[in-house]
């Protein structure tokens, strides 16, 4: 008994072992594995090829190059590329806003007394939650970008493999923030119902108040200004100066210091407000 | 290590500043014995075992488990009790043994330690076969079972159990009941538990708290609290019509007599002792006995006496409600 004593112990115990828990959730289920792979596949089919807005632009008027049209709104002359990247934030905000959900079902189910009465640190309890999220979404970015490819995605000039590092970067930071504010919103409540319909209430909004489908430049000014501190929409861009664009290092930066801004404010909030709430 | 393993002083517990779960309860648990909560849904036994095991903070007053201040020192605390919960905690997509490490790695125990002692507890709670299949197949009992190999992980010195055989069967009860009695007897581990079953009461407990309306109104062992009722009650009837209640009144460790229609209610003590005298001495005046019944005091009637009302299920939360329904309905699985 006596070998237990608290100082053999790290502060983080606990961290890998609940993060793999809710892991196992998703890639031991076959179902639930193959479905958020095939998700990807059916809104890039959907949204990316079937609204394809080049076609919109006729093409015999004289002096209208539909690619040039295209790259001068888009950034890029393919709407697909331009929308397949606007997927990886789509997933980003979709993976963590269900993470609340999890924290609901744990308490329903009595594991979050459970955990709590073990000498695993609040702060670890919920930033597994976090922690899972954040490599679900990784993964399934990853798995985006194969599937775009497959489909025609057509990289920016001067791209390098090396820089879908810094997608994963940027997306680590992204849902670190996300998952760490619904995760406080959702901790409170007893019931599914209520983080399904705050869920529902502000993800397409987030979604489409953002420049994920459309670029925000055509937006009326106050939705571009909504979309101006919509942090989904630095994420969009970084992804995009990566992947399909000439890659602009300035604007790069910008997006990434930005996003990283939220994570750190968001993830600071989200788990003081967590806490405070567990040790009640 | 002090002889009092929890000590409670004026704990107090009040949720929202107006509903008062916990008020001002003093108690002590023993070293070694099984001292059980017994009252009502809603009467504070849930949130009483909730402060002792650091979930929630106190409000008022204290409690100590092993010398660690709950509110405090709640590290020290966590770390060597166990909890047995009850809502099923198992995680239904993972296996038996992938539940049981989890648990080791909240509390940080070394992997190859973590091994060893899943194994063996998995062997106590006689789960073995079952280790590698997902929880979801496991039946109400398997899954009690599973969080008692959950709670026994970090080789706890007191053991929380919270209703621990909510919904169970009689047979699985009674399984129940003697790994609880194996844990005491054979690794001397003080257990606090609650219940709503009299009868596991006083199938298990050494002393009994029964709570009622977040205060605790008589502690004792169920023995002695049977005893202080005053004894066994007799009834019995006489062919004759008279009152014979005086000539009964006068036999030794009777109580109280009363009439109702036509038989003797009779409280004694030692009733099985007592009512052949109290024959003995009807026959001497001539009368006959022609029938005649003895019941023992159960805590039923001890929880009677002490509270007013029978065990009712009183007003609870939402939440809680919900959360015995569910239980309830994944132990009949």
């Amino acid at each position: 008994m006596s070998e237990l004593n608290g100082n053999s112990k790290s502060k983080l115990h606990g961290l890998w072992a609940l993060t793999n828990r809710e892991l196992k959730k998703w890639y031991k289920a076959p179902v639930i594995f193959l479905l958020s792979i095939i998700q990807p596949i059916l809104w890039m089919g959907l949204l990316g090829k079937a609204m394809n807005i080049g076609a919109l632009i006729p093409t015999n008027i004289p002096g209208v190059n539909p690619e040039t049209v295209l790259k001068g709104t888009l950034g890029t002359s393919d709407y697909f590329s331009f929308m397949a990247v606007g997927m990886i934030s789509f997933t980003a905000l979709f993976t963590t806003m269900f993470s609340g959900m999890s924290v609901v079902w744990d308490r329903r189910l009595g594991f979050l007394n459970k955990a709590l009465s073990t000498p695993v640190s609040r702060a670890v309890i919920i930033f597994s939650k976090v922690l899972s999220a954040t490599l679900r979404s990784m993964f399934q970015a990853g798995l985006i970008i194969l599937i775009a490819v497959a489909f025609g995605l057509q990289f920016g000039v001067g791209f390098s493999p090396l820089y879908v590092l810094g997608v994963f970067a940027i997306m680590f930071l992204i849902c670190v923030g996300l998952s760490s504010i619904f995760i406080a919103i959702t901790i409170r409540s007893t019931r599914i119902e209520t983080p399904m319909a705050v869920v529902n209430l502000i993800n397409l909004p987030l979604m489409f108040a953002s420049n994920a489908f459309f670029p925000t430049k055509f937006m009326p000014d106050w939705l571009q200004t909504i979309a101006k501190v919509n942090p989904l929409t630095y994420t969009t861009d970084a992804v995009r100066q990566l992947l399909i664009f000439s890659t602009d290092w300035t604007q790069l930066a910008l997006d990434f210091t930005y996003v990283g801004m939220f994570a750190i404010v968001a993830a600071t909030i989200g788990i003081v407000l967590s806490w405070r709430y567990l040790s009640k | 290590m002090s002889e009092e393993v929890i000590k409670a002083e004026g704990l107090t517990k009040v949720f929202n500043k107006h509903l008062t779960a916990v008020d001002h309860v003093d108690f002590s648990v023993k070293q070694g014995e099984i001292f059980g909560f017994l009252g009502p849904n809603g009467a504070g036994k849930t949130t009483t075992i909730n402060v002792l095991i650091t979930i929630l903070k106190p409000t008022e007053g204290k409690a100590s488990v092993l010398g660690f201040d709950v509110a405090k020192q709640n590290g020290n605390v966590r770390n060597v009790i166990g909890v047995v919960p009850q809502e099923y905690t198992a995680d239904e997509d993972l296996t038996g043994l992938e539940n049981v490490l989890l648990c080791a790695d909240m509390y940080g125990i070394p992997r190859r330690i973590a091994k060893e002692r899943t194994e063996e507890l998995l062997r106590l709670v006689e789960l073995t076969d079952f280790k590698d299949k997902k929880v979801q197949i496991f039946s109400g009992g398997m899954r009690r079972r599973l969080e008692l190999a959950c709670g026994l992980i970090n080789r706890p010195k007191v053991l929380f159990l919270d209703e621990p055989t909510l919904g169970l069967d009689v047979q699985t009860r009674a399984a129940t009941w003697n790994y609880i009695r194996k844990l005491k007897k054979e690794y001397g581990m003080t257990l606090f538990m609650t219940t709503h079953y009299l009868e596991e009461a006083d199938a298990l407990c050494d002393r009994v708290a029964i709570i009622d309306h977040g205060k605790i109104v008589v502690v004792g062992s169920p023995e002695e609290l049977k005893h202080g009722l005053g004894g066994d009650i007799i009834t019995l009837g006489i062919k004759e019509d008279d009152d014979v209640s005086e000539f009964i009144r006068k036999v030794e460790h009777v109580k109280d007599v009363k009439r109702e229609n036509g038989s003797y209610r009779i409280k004694a003590e030692y009733g099985e002792i007592t009512a052949p005298f109290i024959i003995e001495a009807l026959r001497k005046k001539g009368y006959t006995v022609t029938k005649l019944s003895l019941t023992e005091p159960t805590l039923n009637e001890v929880y009677l006496e002490y509270t007013g009302k029978s065990l009712r299920d009183a007003e609870e939360s939402r939440e809680a409600f919900a959360a015995q329904r569910m239980t309830m309905r994944r132990a009949r699985q």
